[in-house]
């Protein structure tokens, strides 16, 4: 049972702490993969902490393991925002390791990440149900919003009365269509980023402090 | 190419207590042939007495028996999260690579769909529909597609 006592073992690693002095909230970035969550997470980490959260990739699933970065202090309108980023790996309802052989990637390659992806999304939902304080849910505005995945998670976040802010991403692409996620998503405020260029920041900045504060 | 094979079950139906892994229940509607495509419809009745990780059991050992899994009233977001952190789990190479699902909100299934017709019964609450990834391109919010879009073995 390699499997639960790892998923046990990084959860109690990432609770750990997280009750730590001033309880700064834990702001889970979730969305599907390759939507740009680690882009952004090490965007905001770079810009207040100096530092990365963890590796960018065009292949899909490059994150397989949750990361956090603790204490990241946001600055506005004189007032200081404390939060926890983490960073998940992006979900969905299947993972077939030959889509990775597309990628040049060997099968036992493939099939430890398609391993690790699995383990890694499994932990993602545990934490959106028992471990997260907010959301910042992150879609890539060159795909279309109406997706099974977006639905449910978007449920499941409202069924927990968690804070949600939904990040259109990838406005530097002429294709992006941020009005089209707008419309999937009434019930909550959608602001356009490019967390590559770091175009809109600003205003990410804000609502941040504004949601999560 | 025989189509779909409906297998409603009866609300009348009592839950098996059989351990996962075992036959699916409602096999007796079973189509008899190697490429048919079997639906298990599971009423509301049905699940309603089931806790979320039975529920989750049943769904998931009829996809991964290959079958399209009905559900006349969906899942709690809670459950759909489960179902989604359980799938994970069970993916392994060559095997299982996960599920499609579909939910068809009340609006779009009300009078007289072709499922209600199946089931028996007036417009249903949130239907969902979850099949095998491996077996299913799409499944597309057209209710009358569902039938067409499994792929064959
Ligand atoms: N053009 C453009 N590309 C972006 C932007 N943000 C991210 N990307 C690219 O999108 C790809 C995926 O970015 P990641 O940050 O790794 O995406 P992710 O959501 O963390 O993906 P997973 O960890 O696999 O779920 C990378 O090639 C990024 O460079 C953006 O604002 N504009
Ligand atoms: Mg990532």
């Amino acid at each position: 049972m390699g499997l639960l006592t790892n998923l046990r073992d990084s959860i109690s690693r990432v609770t750990d702490g997280l009750f730590a002095a001033d309880d700064p909230k834990r702001i889970g970035i979730y969305g599907p993969p390759n939507a740009g969550k680690t882009t952004l997470a090490n965007r905001i980490a770079r810009d207040w902490t100096g530092d990365a959260v963890g590796p960018e990739s065009h292949i899909p699933h490059e994150t397989r393991r949750a990361r956090r970065k603790e204490n990241v202090e946001i600055e506005r309108n004189g007032r200081t925002v404390t939060i926890d980023i983490v960073d998940t790996p992006g979900v969905t309802t299947k993972v077939d390791y030959k889509e990775f052989l597309d990628h040049d990637m060997e099968k036992e390659d493939a099939v430890r990440r398609s391993r690790e992806a699995t383990e890694g999304v499994a932990e993602a939902m545990h934490w959106l149900r028992e471990d997260v304080d907010g959301v910042i849910y992150v879609l890539d505005a060159t795909n279309d919003p109406f997706t099974q995945v977006n639905t449910m998670l978007i449920g499941i976040i409202e069924s927990q009365d968690l804070p949600a802010l939904i990040l259109a991403n990838k406005t530097d692409l002429p294709e992006a269509d941020v009005q089209q996620i707008a419309n999937a998503f009434p019930q909550h405020e959608t602001i356009p980023l490019s967390a590559l260029e770091g175009d809109n920041m600003d205003e990410v900045y804000t609502k941040i402090a504004e949601y999560f504060g | 190419m025989p189509g779909p094979t409906p297998n409603v079950d009866g609300d009348d139906t009592p839950p098996r207590d059989s351990p996962p892994g075992d036959t699916p229940p409602g096999d007796a509607a079973d189509d008899g042939s190697d490429d048919g495509v079997r639906i298990d419809m599971i009423s509301g009745a049905r699940m309603e007495g089931l806790t979320s990780m039975e529920k989750i059991r049943l769904i998931l050992d009829g996809v991964r028996d290959g079958n399209i899994v009905i559900l006349e009233e969906g899942l709690s977001p809670d459950e759909e999260s489960k179902l989604i952190e359980v799938t994970m789990t069970e993916i392994s190479p060559d095997d299982f690579t996960g599920i499609e699902i579909e939910t068809y909100p009340k609006a779009e299934t009300s009078d007289q769909s072709f499922l209600d017709k199946l089931m028996g019964r007036k417009s249903a609450q949130k239907l969902t529909v979850i099949g095998p990834a491996n077996r299913i391109e799409t499944l597309h919010k057209d209710e009358n597609l569902i039938s067409t879009l499994v792929s064959r073995k």
